[in-house]
């Protein structure tokens, strides 16, 4: 068991069902041998960490201070700053400038007209990315005016520019210094991947109680949400930039600046646009959450819908986000690629001119003619009644045979298994994870996975986390049964693959509660509404990696085997798929993490567990054990990580490849 | 073209200078006016927004949760919530009112109730409904697959208290109480129970659109007095608390207490801001079932009452 080094298949598989023995017998042999110490751990043996946690927070951003100045001030004062920028972006945008309200509302200047906005970005398309763009903001743009969604997509576009800019710019500012500095980088990696982790609700509530109520608070929350991947893809992509490139700055006389501007940037540009599209995803994704606590916009015209049941209504403004999503990261990207290629001079002063004319032509004829400031209710379009229906009609129809699945579903899989982990003694479970980290990463991982698991135990989480591990575990592993499978047969299908990307972004900027209630509907409050939540928002990480995998296999090793006379299934089976199982693997872990960070918002549809414990404490305005419980959720997530990492590792050492 | 934008804003200046002549604020602070996600606060809100604005106040409405919203109340980052309902938010309230920082600004007027509900077509299949031993024989009428053959009881969210699970243990009634997670999964399960005409018994609570779309009775539980939850022998069960039903109560208005010295003339029109609660429910309809904007909804309100609200600003009248 202890002996790694020798890991033939036979070996592995032949282990792998000892384990699994082991597993079962442990499990059943400890919960009756095993003092109750060992099996529950008693209320006196918990560390009271939420107390402390609560108590410190509320000192930190009432009474705390450097040098007579208060942090309260001093983040009260950012907060001011950045509230500077969102209203005048808002007023350009979305409201124009007004005064007063009531009785006495005056409209000093209408917004940009939307016709401006909508061919101004057009052209932008245009000349970044050529006719494809511009046709897919056109249509993007029209969907908004026309659905009556503008204004409420120009509020939300204020706070989202605002979002991006700031986590690209910290990210960058971040990266460039992991990168810099190795000593730098262990740490900041270890904040990150805690940060990525911890759900947002958790630390919402000190954001309010530093930054105030509003948008600034939201603006505060998101940044910290949408930073991690940009820091990653700063560091990954700086790292990837080869040495014979930096030798010639060095050679022909460059300083350190002049290197990171001029060279080591735009060299590394593709990847660090790879970190700009989860930045632009990322910051879409939170603008429910924002919405909340006041950012407005579009996300809260979903909650609004959803409130009075109004599906149609909700999923009209939740394709909205996606539209705007999908417009910022298709723009971006370009203008990145561009870079990159060193495309240049696409933009003349002959657009920047026509850019002025096509926004100030709208705007002022808007003053004489108000369509073109806003849309007029009575014009715009709507096809809620028509889900609405749909909704109905299947609810109506169809109940029948879908409650026979969910209740086949919850009484013979996933009330067993819940119970089966919840009865587990702890001690019996840490042994456990502890020998996987062990076989898979050595002592150092092993270490790691105790510590954390010890951190669930003492703090008091630990039945909240065991039902946060079943629904998890079931979730990921109908999330890869479709995902996996799929992504392996779109890359047989190259045509497929636009198509598909589209779907994918889609299904990660939907807000998930417009398709999470119509399930609600179905599948009643629930585990079971809480899994589909989880499995169609975890299912794109492992159609993508289902795709690189199989993309990344060296075409060497397909010829051999298909001169070999192999099968197209034995080609599949003994070359493409062990060659693409580090990769897999990778997706594996991502797909846990987007599992995990969905548990929160799972928590919207009744589940019992860690999500529910963060939501619960935020709604009730309990710092502390927002943040433990949210600790707790990170420290899941990261003995996941440690253990599927190091998976993937030994497997890539197995395929003979280096490239994790 | 100039000379049609100047002419927008020489109208647009003699609009906005008649009503300051009449009344001066007596600071250009800005007041902030907490508001929640649920309709009838979003209404009333709006409707003291136009008020005060009419008189020239600098108002920003900000979105707050309810149970957060104490510490904001504490340091002055909200000044005044309409909407504070006794059903949830007692005890919070009157600790944050005994620090000596948050105003309470009297009643707005509606009546709060909420309790154990359910739909109509029930009581053919549950005879002695509403009077709630009739749960006690009809429980397998309430179940799904995997309570039975307990019933199975909607609650609210965890956050909203409501001590559903000491109530089934105290009055002894076969039911399993389910947490919904939000407000909205809690009564799209109703719309799909009810579209089918199945079983459904869950948390309802007014003022609110639901009673008003959908027809059905609140259970009738042996009425609330504050000794039925904190002494075990008061009331059926002699050994258990809560063997009653919710409490019902007021809905009042809050302030930030130092806001009072900034804005003597606003608190006061505050003070006196009352709804009626069926003319609340009505605008709730209107916004909640009608879809209609929340602004159309209360300038149409403001325009229609303005004798009234009026009166209400004497402060600023004058």
């Amino acid at each position: 068991m202890t002996d790694v080094s020798i890991g033939t298949k036979d070996m592995a598989d032949r282990r792998g069902l000892w384990t699994g023995l082991a597993l079962l017998l442990a499990v059943g042999a400890a919960s009756l041998l095993l003092p109750t110490m060992l099996g529950h751990l008693p209320e006196g043996a918990l560390l009271p960490l939420s107390d402390w946690v609560g108590a410190g927070l509320n000192w930190f951003a009432r009474d705390a201070g450097i040098g007579g100045l208060k942090i309260a001030d001093i983040t009260r004062a950012l907060a001011a700053a950045a509230q500077m920028p969102i209203d005048w972006l808002k007023f350009v945008l979305a409201d124009g400038w007004v005064k007063g309200a009531g009785f006495n509302k005056v409209h000093f200047a209408p917004p940009l007209s939307w016709l401006g906005v909508v061919l101004t970005a057009a052209l932008l398309g245009l000349r970044l990315s050529g006719r494809g763009l511009a046709i897919l903001t056109l249509v993007a743009g029209a969907y908004l005016v026309f659905f009556g969604l503008w204004a409420s997509a120009m509020t939300t576009l204020a706070s989202v520019a605002l979002c991006v800019v700031v986590a690209l710019a910290l990210g960058l500012a971040m990266g460039i210094w992991a990168y810099r500095s190795t000593r730098a980088e262990a740490s900041l990696r270890a904040v990150m991947n805690v940060m990525q982790t911890v759900p947002i609700f958790s630390y919402l509530l000190p954001t309010l109680l530093l930054f105030g109520y509003g948008p600034s608070a939201a603006l505060f929350a998101t940044v910290v949400y949408a930073l991690p991947p940009m820091v990653h893809a700063t560091v990954l992509a700086l790292r990837s930039v080869p040495g014979e490139t930096l030798e010639l700055a060095r050679m022909t006389g460059c300083s350190r600046a002049q290197t990171l501007w001029k060279v080591e940037l735009p060299v590394a540009a593709p990847r660090l646009a790879i970190g700009l599209n989860q930045v632009v995803m990322m910051t879409l994704n939170m603008v429910i959450i924002a919405s909340m606590i006041g950012a407005g916009g579009l996300g809260y015209d979903v909650l609004r819908a959803l409130r009075r049941l109004d599906f149609g209504t909700g999923f009209e403004a939740g394709m909205g986000i996606v539209a705007l999503a999908v417009v910022l990261d298709r723009l971006t990207q370009a203008a990145a690629r561009n870079q990159s290629t060193g495309r240049q001079g696409l933009w003349s002063r002959r657009d920047t001119l026509a850019a002025v004319l096509l926004l100030a032509v709208p705007t002022l004829a808007s003053l004489a003619w108000a369509p073109l400031a806003a849309w007029p209710g009575g014009w715009t379009l709507t096809t809620a009644p028509f889900w609405n229906g749909a909704v109905s009609l299947i609810n109506q129809n169809f109940y029948e045979p879908l409650e026979a699945i969910r209740t086949a579903l919850l009484l013979d899989v996933m009330n067993p298994f819940r119970n089966l982990l919840q009865a587990a003694p702890w001690s019996v479970v840490v042994l456990l994870l502890a020998l996987a980290g062990y076989a898979l990463g050595g002592l150092r991982t092993a270490l790691t996975v105790v510590l954390l698991m010890l951190f669930v135990l003492v703090t008091g989480y630990w039945q909240a986390a065991m039902t946060s591990v079943y629904l998890t575990v079931l979730s990921v592993a109908l999330a890869l049964a479709i995902g996996l499978p799929l992504g392996i047969w779109v890359s047989g299908h190259p045509r497929l693959n636009h198509p598909v990307q589209l779907a994918l972004d889609t299904l990660q900027t939907l807000p998930t509660l417009v398709y999470l209630l119509p399930a609600v509907m179905l599948f009643r409050n629930g585990d079971v509404s809480a899994m589909i939540a989880i499995v169609s928002y975890a299912v794109a990480p492992a159609v993508r990696y289902g795709i690189a995998g199989m993309a990344h296999v060296p075409s060497e090793r397909i010829e051999a085997a298909l001169m070999s006379g192999c099968t197209p299934w034995q080609s599949f089976r003994f070359v493409r798929l062990p060659s693409a199982f580090p990769t897999l693997l990778l997706g594996v872990n991502q797909t846990v993490m987007m599992a995990l960070s969905m548990l929160v918002i799972a928590a919207l549809v009744g589940t019992r567990e860690l999500g529910q414990e963060v939501f619960t404490a935020l709604s009730r305005g309990e710092t502390g054990p927002g943040i433990v419980a949210g600790l707790c959720v990170a420290a899941v997530a990261l003995v996941a990580d440690a253990l599927l990492k190091s998976g993937a590792m030994r497997a890539a050492r197995h395929e003979g490849e280096a490239h994790v | 073209m100039k000379r049609l934008i100047a002419s927008a804003i020489l109208a647009t200046s003699i609009g906005a200078a008649t009503p300051s002549m009449a009344f001066e604020p007596e600071s250009t602070d800005t007041i902030k006016l907490m508001i929640t996600d649920w309709s009838s606060m979003l209404i009333d809100t709006e409707i003291l927004n136009i008020v005060l604005s009419t008189y020239g106040y600098n108002v920003e409405k900000v979105v707050a949760d309810d149970s957060a919203r104490y510490p904001g109340f504490e340091t002055g980052d909200l000044t005044i919530a309409l909407e504070t309902w006794q059903t949830t938010q007692d005890k919070a309230f009157t600790a944050s009112v005994a620090t000596g920082k948050v105003l309470d600004m009297g009643e707005l007027g509606p009546h709060a109730k909420e309790e154990w509900w359910y739909p109509s077509y029930m009581e053919e299949k549950c005879p002695g409904l509403p009077d709630w031993h009739a749960l006690k024989n009809c429980a397998e009428a309430f179940s799904s697959p995997e309570t039975a053959p307990k019933g199975r009881y909607l609650g609210a969210p965890v956050s909203w208290g409501g001590f559903d699970e000491e109530r089934v243990k105290a009055l002894d009634l076969p039911f399993e109480v389910v947490h919904a997670g939000t407000e909205a999964a809690m009564f799209a399960e109703l719309q799909a129970a009810y579209e089918r005409k199945a079983p459904i018994i869950l948390w309802v609570y007014q003022p609110h659109w639901v009673p008003s779309v959908f027809s059905g009775s609140f259970i009738q539980f042996p009425p609330y007095e504050e000794a039925c939850y904190t002494d075990p022998s008061w009331g059926e069960n002699k050994t258990a608390t809560h063997d009653c039903g919710k409490p019902e109560g007021w809905i009042k208005k809050m302030a930030w207490a130092d806001g009072e010295k900034v804005w003597p003339c606003a608190y006061d029109i505050v003070r006196k801001f009352t709804m009626d609660g069926k003319e609340l429910g009505d605008l709730v309809y209107e916004v909640d079932v009608k879809a209609r904007p929340v602004e159309e909804v209360a300038m149409e309100w403001a325009k229609a009452n303005e004798a009234k609200w009026r009166s209400w600003a004497a402060c600023a009248e004058k």
